[in-house]
């Protein structure tokens, strides 16, 4: 999954992670512009982006933790997911989240549009060769030995970090959910063993993915495909990630968790990543594989799966379609040159269906939460603008089906997801409170907004 | 790649195929183990290479003829007055997308199987040419204490 560093609202945008790696296309600027963009969670990123007549869209959401105000976890600074992502799923699921670098300036996003237009008319021309000062590098012909000071950043790569990194504060967002005390060592572990198994979930699908990669703009650039390093020791650091990974979550936090992450591995990378060849299924199956992480979050707090793990997996899973099937409405020609079977391309209509269905299920998810005692009766509504508002997007794409719905969309998506999640756990029915059910639903109401005030 | 070099050397992408072309070092003193590896690699590489080629090439050349039909039920021409080329949307484009992927899944699915094998083999071969190695080493250690 590459992300497109997109131009978000000029806000810092939790990230989110997609399931897919595919999903995430990066903007490439066209030509004569470098642009930086700076991460929302005060970490500068420069991305230099040179010439290159193809469009990639990458997303990146980096999720900010910090921004969370969640009183009692660590704030985890997020970059992408590429982490993705790609689409790695899922953490233990290689979760492709796309990640969006906050603009610097709204002008920006002006004359990148205005360079779109061009480029998309450039696109009609045989263009075959990549223009570019990076391309121009890549020109030369390197040495495939590994480079050991290199060997830190080609594995972030290779395992798609900042995706990881998102897929892991997914799973925060369930452990914290969790109605149980918070443990901080319990909590630490989970993240840690989630990371570890999203890492290896990532290598498996970039080694699975070479020849492919190379042909798709947004993947392109990635270690395997510029031979960084050799297939033999991407699938050694995803077995030295996987296996200590899921011990961790098996040993030190509880059998279930370890079994969803296995789980989640082996659905990214032996059912998702082929199955995007072969059939649209594909989307269902990766939207699982992004639902799961939270859902480990929440067996690694209260160790079972109950409705309200069942409910954050459905969130999630409602919320990967308006987002990916958005942002794969403008990768079709890749995706068709490439042979990737994905809705946008097979199944238009079905495609923007599908999106608007999921945005309406959304809402109906938000007025489940108070009836399973996860959240007050003002999550429902205090959610229900928001996700109005998606839905709205979501119809307007159903019904326009052209490039600025779908951006709209995408991007809707991409702040949705934390601020939902953000509102969810201001509204989490207090521990406390759950033992004063028997009193008038005002009691814990007051709860819930002690915990909303500060 | 210079001649004295030892190791394999990665190119910048094929303009046709966009797979970075390998050539491979072949060191004196190859064992059939490695001479086996670097052989899988190159068939690979070469099947690669002629998949993608052609792929794009027929890519390419399917959405010219699109555009050019297409254009021509409008009663445009290929250029117009300023000389710029003319160009469908993306949403005519998205009919050429569609059919073209339809047309080329059975190709695609034969490409995967051929592909995760060579990768299979090439993976495993890399891993026992790496243990073999591994032991020799241990082995040269083990009699360069002793002596």
């Amino acid at each position: 999954m590459s992300a497109a560093r997109r131009c978000c609202p000029p806000r810092a945008l939790a990230g989110l992670f997609v399931w897919h790696l595919r999903s995430t296309g990066i903007l490439k600027i066209p030509c004569q512009f470098v642009h930086l963009y700076r991460v929302a969670n005060s970490r500068l990123i420069t991305f230099q982006y040179f010439n290159s007549p193809k469009r990639m869209y990458v997303t990146q959401c980096n999720r900010d933790l910090s921004q969370r105000a969640k009183p009692k976890s660590d704030s985890i600074v997020s970059p992408f997911h590429e982490l993705q992502q790609l689409d790695q799923d899922k953490k233990v699921v290689q979760k492709i989240s796309p990640v969006s670098p906050v603009h610097q300036s709204g002008s920006e996003t002006a004359s990148r549009s205005e360079l779109r237009e061009m480029k998309s008319a450039a696109e009609a021309e045989d263009s075959v060769v990549p223009v570019g000062t990076e391309c121009r590098e890549d020109r030369q012909w390197k040495e495939m030995k590994l480079q050991l000071d290199d060997l830190p950043g080609i594995l972030a790569r290779l395992s798609k970090i900042k995706l990881t990194a998102l897929v892991v504060s997914t799973t925060s967002a369930g452990f914290a959910m969790a109605p149980v005390p918070f443990e901080l060592t319990c909590f630490l572990l989970a993240s840690l063993g989630t990371g570890l198994a999203s890492c290896a979930a990532n290598s498996i699908n970039q080694f699975f993915e070479v020849p492919f990669d190379s042909n798709m703009n947004r993947t392109k650039n990635r270690p395997l495909v510029r031979g960084q390093i050799s297939p033999l020791l991407a699938v050694c650091f995803a077995a030295s990630c996987g296996i200590p990974g899921i011990a961790l979550l098996t040993l030190g936090v509880n059998p279930l968790t370890g079994a969803l992450g296995a789980f989640n591995i082996f659905l990214y990378t032996c059912c998702y990543t082929p199955l995007k060849r072969m059939s649209i299924t594909n989307t269902w199956v990766g939207a699982v594989v992004g639902a799961i992480p939270p859902m480990m979050g929440w067996t690694a707090a209260t160790g079972s799966l109950d409705a309200g793990a069942l409910l954050l997996g459905g969130i999630l899973y409602s919320w990967q379609f308006p987002h990916f099937n958005a942002l794969s409405w403008s990768l079709r020609e890749d995706y068709s040159r490439g042979g990737y079977c994905m809705m946008s391309v097979t199944h238009p209509g079905l495609c923007r269906r599908v999106a608007l269905r999921h945005c309406l299920a959304l809402i109906g998810l938000s007025a489940v939460a108070p009836v399973l005692d996860i959240t007050t009766w003002t999550f429902p509504i205090i959610s229900l603008p928001i996700n109005l508002y998606i839905s709205y997007l979501g119809f307007r794409f159903y019904r326009d089906a052209d490039r600025s719905s779908s951006r709209k969309l995408f991007f809707c998506s991409l702040w949705h997801l934390p601020m939902l999640l953000l509102v969810m756990f201001t509204c989490k029915k207090s521990v406390l409170g759950k033992e004063d059910k028997g009193h008038l639903p005002g009691g814990s109401h007051e709860t819930a907004t002690e915990i909303r005030l500060p | 790649p210079p001649a004295h070099s030892r190791s394999d050397w990665i190119g910048p992408p094929d303009q046709h195929s966009n797979l970075r072309p390998v050539i491979f070092y072949v060191p004196p003193e190859e064992s059939a183990l490695e001479r086996r590896l670097r052989e899988a690699r190159q068939e690979a590489q070469a099947s690669n290479q002629r998949f993608w080629a052609r792929h794009n090439r027929a890519f390419r050349q399917e959405k010219e003829e699109f555009i050019y039909s297409r254009l021509k039920a409008k009663g445009l021409e290929m250029r117009d007055e300023s000389g710029q080329k003319a160009t469908l949307n993306a949403e005519e484009m998205a009919d050429f997308y569609k059919d073209f992927l339809s047309k080329n899944l059975k190709k695609h699915l034969q490409y995967n199987r051929d592909w995760y094998k060579h990768n299979f083999r090439i993976t495993f071969l890399m891993g026992q040419v790496a243990l073999v190695r591994a032991l020799r080493w241990l082995r040269w250690r083990k009699k360069s204490v002793e002596q």
